[in-house]
């Protein structure tokens, strides 16, 4: 089963540790708030991606599994 | 096939109708002044088709409206043209008790056509709630109305009156909500957020209304028109439906005609009527047009060359990159300049952000900034790929649709009036640059800007 990541815009603050946690994935944008590549991630990027989650401030980053996927 | 647009001043004898002339549909026997009473409406649209009957007997016929919708190919009149009956079978479909709410939260400073039906309708409004229950098992309809929009309310808080007085049989209660009247109110989610007792602004999604919506339970929102529309199939059926418009988009739409044309105001056309018989149903353009804004401040530009063949459905309009949407239609004339124009409306549509998102606070502020320095002529060297950057940091990156429906009008204005603003870019303000706007924004709302018919 993949997963991805995904952000919850109106949570973020734009503190940042996602995209120290998860670079592979995350960048941040000229104003710190994360640019998200929402592709399936490999098993080594879940594992820090959780990690990232976990570490954000405002919970604001999402671990997802890809059948979950939202109607936007 | 008539393809000519009916004015809301071209009044029809209320004379029963065994079936819904032509044109208009939603607008017949509308009044000059003042809404049609239940009496009135009920002798130009006849009642509802039977209502009542056994629980089983309820399922079956909300079964057979909601195929009769999707045969006859209605879209959603709010903006994204979503299939109706798809968005009822979803929420028909949820497991506890739903919600319908009637969408008249109409913050597009361009658009009348919501507070109009509110206004001189109020009943085909109802009927369309009620139906709309019906469909989805709901026992509460709740008419959200914008609340600058001051007649609509009084009209339609009326008509629930006389039905509370005139109803023999139960129906589902019907409620009026007045929403905070700015851009992003009318967004689903902000709606559902507002009558949680929440602010009226946009939520994160999933879950998405229809799964979890006001007081949690499964909410199907549907835009005003889109629910009178559907008090018109309930009654005409799906064949009649679809005798207007296109194979794709079937049916009527109401479009509200701003800008230099005489008679401004709400007409409805068929889809695919082209925007010229629209301009002459408004009695024709009083200035040389350099573009028409389709699907207002979420839509984009049409420029004067390729005006003729223009047709207005999203088919058609697609080539362009527009879309109908809410049925905006806003002419520029020639004197106007489209730089400084766009500017503004960046500038506006920067200040209508919920302040949710970064992205959206940020990128909506520092794009509205860049537009303001091309138009004075100060702008920085690359100014396109600076607007290419912060249009790829802007798009997807907000909870509601607010900042791509933004970054839509913008660049489409780039593209369509490419030479004036490399002129203005090279060359500073043009001489129409300090002419007042034209647009109609609040600072000049388009009830002011053009007198209603």
């Amino acid at each position: 089963m993949s997963h991805r990541v995904r952000v919850n815009p109106i949570a973020c603050e734009a503190h940042g540790m996602c995209a120290e946690l998860l670079p592979e994935r995350i960048t941040l944008d000229e104003w710190g708030y994360p640019v998200i590549d929402e592709g399936s991630l490999t098993g080594s990027q879940l594992e820090h991606a959780l990690r990232a989650a976990r570490a954000c401030p405002t919970f604001a980053l999402l671990v997802e599994r890809e059948r979950e996927r939202g109607r936007r | 096939m008539s393809a000519s647009p009916s004015t809301i001043t071209e009044l029809a004898p209320a004379t029963v109708q065994p079936r819904a002339p032509a044109l208009p549909r939603l607008l017949s026997g509308i009044r000059a002044q003042g809404a049609l009473s239940l009496e009135q409406h009920l002798a130009v649209h006849g009642p509802l088709p039977a209502t009542g009957g056994g629980r089983r007997r309820a399922r079956e016929r909300a079964g057979m409206l909601i195929a009769e919708i999707e045969r006859a190919g209605l879209l959603g009149h709010g903006g994204a043209a979503f299939p109706t009956a798809a968005k009822m079978r979803a929420v028909a479909s949820a497991r506890r008790r739903a919600i319908v709410v009637v969408n008249a939260a109409e913050g597009e400073p361009a658009s009348l056509k919501d507070r109009t039906l509110l206004e001189s309708l109020p009943h085909l409004v109802l009927d369309g709630g009620i139906l709309a229950a019906e469909a989805v098992g709901a026992d509460e309809v709740i008419v959200c109305a914008c609340e600058s929009a001051g007649a609509g309310i009084e009209s339609m808080a009326r008509a629930i009156e006389e039905r509370a007085r005139a109803r023999s049989e139960r129906g589902p209660a019907l409620r009026l909500t007045a929403v905070p009247g700015h851009y992003v109110a009318g967004q689903e989610s902000a709606l559902v957020n507002f009558l949680g007792g929440g602010p009226a602004k946009p939520t994160f999604t999933p879950p998405m209304p229809f799964e979890q919506g006001v007081r949690q339970r499964p909410t199907l929102v549907n835009n005003v028109e889109t629910v009178a529309h559907v008090a018109l199939i309930a009654r005409y059926g799906a064949a009649w439906f679809r005798e207007l418009g296109t194979p794709t988009q079937p049916g009527s739409a109401l479009v509200t005609l701003s800008g230099p044309v005489a008679h401004p105001g709400v007409y409805e056309i068929e889809h695919g009527a082209s925007l010229s018989s629209l301009i002459r149903a408004g009695g024709g353009s009083t200035a040389r047009l350099r573009g028409v804004l389709v699907g207002g401040y979420a839509g984009a530009w049409v420029g004067a060359p390729h005006l003729e063949g223009v047709a207005l459905s999203n088919e058609h309009l697609a080539p362009h990159g527009a879309s109908l949407g809410a049925g905006v239609v806003l002419l520029l004339s020639e004197h106007a300049c489209p730089v400084a124009e766009t500017a503004r409306v960046a500038r506006w549509l920067a200040g209508q952000s919920a302040r949710q998102c970064g992205p959206c606070v940020h990128g909506l502020d520092a794009l509205a900034t860049t537009l303001e320095e091309l138009a004075g002529g100060v702008a920085e060297a690359r100014v396109a790929q600076r607007i290419d950057r912060l249009a790829s940091l802007i798009a997807r990156r907000g909870a509601c649709g607010h900042p791509d429906g933004a970054l839509n009008p913008i660049l489409s204005a780039l593209e369509t009036f490419q030479a004036e603003f490399a002129d203005h870019a090279r060359h500073g303000p043009c001489d129409a640059c300090s002419r007042p706007g034209e647009l109609p924004l609040p600072d000049r709302p388009v009830s002011e800007a053009t007198a209603r018919p």
